[in-house]
C-alpha cells in the first residue's frame, strides 16, 4: 500500500483516497511542433522499474494535483512536492541519490 | 415555499455509537486566494469566528467555518440563513477573485455520538484516525468504503460526518453495519 503525504493539505493520504495522474514533468508539444516531439509527448512513456517520478490527485480530499517521486519495485516514496513544478526539486534529488546512487529517469540523474 | 426535507429526514440508530441523520443544514461554499487580506476580513466578519487554519474548524454558536482545501472553504450556519448569507457574501467579495455559493441542499450530515468513535471509524475509512493524526478541531475529508466524505471531531466522543446527499442512505446504512452491537474492536480505548 501507498501512502503519500499530499504537499498542499498535509494530510498522509491512503493510495486509494487519490487519483493516479500518469507521469510527472511531461513537456507539452501541442501545434506547430514537429511529429517526433508531438509523438514522444502523446505516446511515449517511462516504464520505470525503480526511480519514478509521477502525478497524482488528492481526490477524496482537497482535490489538488501534486507530484511524487518514489520506487516502483520497493514502493519506497522519495517524497512529494508541489504540481507547479518543472523538474524535481534538488532536495528529492539528493534523497534519491542517497538512497540510489546512480539512479538516472529521463534527463535527471545522479551524475549531474 | 415547499417544506424543506432534510436527506433521510431525522433517520437515527443506536449501538456503538448512536448515528443521527441532522436536519436541514445551511451550507456555504466559498472560494478565494486565503492570503488576500480582504477575503480573509469578509468571511470572518460574516462567519463570526477566526480564519481556521490548515484542516482546522472554527466555530462560534450555530456557524462553522471548514477548512476544506488550500482555496476552498465551507460556512455551516442555519439553514434559513444561508441563501441571503450567500447573497451577501456574494455581494461584498464582488471585487475579489472568489466564490460565494449556497450549496445547502448538496450534502447530508451525521452525528455520531459514542466512546467507541475512532474504532467504528476506522472500520470504514482508510485515513488515520488515531487522536494524534486526527485531534479534535479537525476536519479531514476522506473516504468511507465507496464514497467521499469528511469528518469533523466536534468532541473527544462526539463527530460531525458528511457526504453528498445523493449518498446519504448509503453512508447511514454502512455507519449502522460499522456500528453494529456486538462489533466492538477496542482498539482506541483508553488512547
Amino acid at each position: 500500500m501507498l501512502i503519500l503525504t499530499c504537499p498542499c493539505c498535509g494530510i498522509a493520504a491512503d493510495e486509494t483516497e487519490l487519483s493516479p495522474g500518469g507521469e510527472a514533468h511531461l513537456t507539452r508539444h501541442g501545434p506547430g511542433s514537429g511529429d517526433t516531439d508531438f509523438e514522444d509527448y502523446l505516446f511515449n512513456r517511462e516504464n520505470a522499474r525503480g526511480v519514478h517520478f509521477e502525478r497524482w490527485r488528492h481526490a477524496h480530499g482537497c482535490g489538488k494535483w501534486f507530484l511524487a517521486a518514489r520506487d516502483t519495485v520497493t514502493m519506497q516514496v522519495f517524497g512529494t512536492y508541489p504540481a507547479q513544478t518543472t523538474e524535481p526539486p534538488q532536495e528529492i534529488r539528493d534523497r534519491i541519490t542517497k538512497a540510489r546512487p546512480g539512479w538516472r529517469w529521463r534527463d535527471f540523474g545522479a551524475a549531474e | 415555499m415547499s417544506e424543506i426535507i432534510a436527506p433521510l429526514n431525522g433517520a437515527a440508530f443506536d449501538g456503538l455509537l448512536r448515528v443521527d441523520a441532522l436536519g436541514p443544514q445551511g451550507q456555504i461554499t466559498l472560494r478565494g486566494d486565503f492570503a488576500a487580506p480582504a477575503f480573509r476580513d469578509v468571511v470572518t466578519e460574516v462567519a463570526g469566528t477566526a480564519f481556521p487554519e490548515a484542516r482546522r474548524v472554527e466555530a462560534a454558536g450555530d456557524r462553522a467555518l471548514l477548512w476544506m482545501s488550500p482555496d476552498e472553504l465551507m460556512l455551516l450556519l442555519p439553514y434559513e440563513a444561508a441563501t441571503t448569507t450567500a447573497a451577501d457574501l456574494a455581494q461584498r467579495l464582488s471585487g475579489e477573485h472568489a466564490l460565494a455559493v449556497d450549496v445547502s441542499d448538496a450534502r447530508a450530515h451525521f452525528r455520531l455520538r459514542g466512546a467507541p468513535l475512532r474504532d467504528v471509524l476506522a472500520k470504514i475509512t482508510p485515513a488515520d484516525v488515531s487522536p494524534a493524526a486526527l485531534p479534535e478541531g479537525e476536519l479531514r475529508r476522506t473516504r468511507l468504503a465507496q464514497i467521499a466524505a469528511a469528518v469533523w471531531l466536534t468532541g473527544p466522543q462526539e463527530a460531525r460526518l458528511f457526504c453528498f446527499r445523493s449518498v446519504a442512505q448509503y453512508a447511514f446504512d454502512l455507519l449502522s453495519t460499522a456500528a453494529a452491537p456486538g462489533s466492538e474492536v477496542g482498539y482506541f480505548d483508553g488512547r
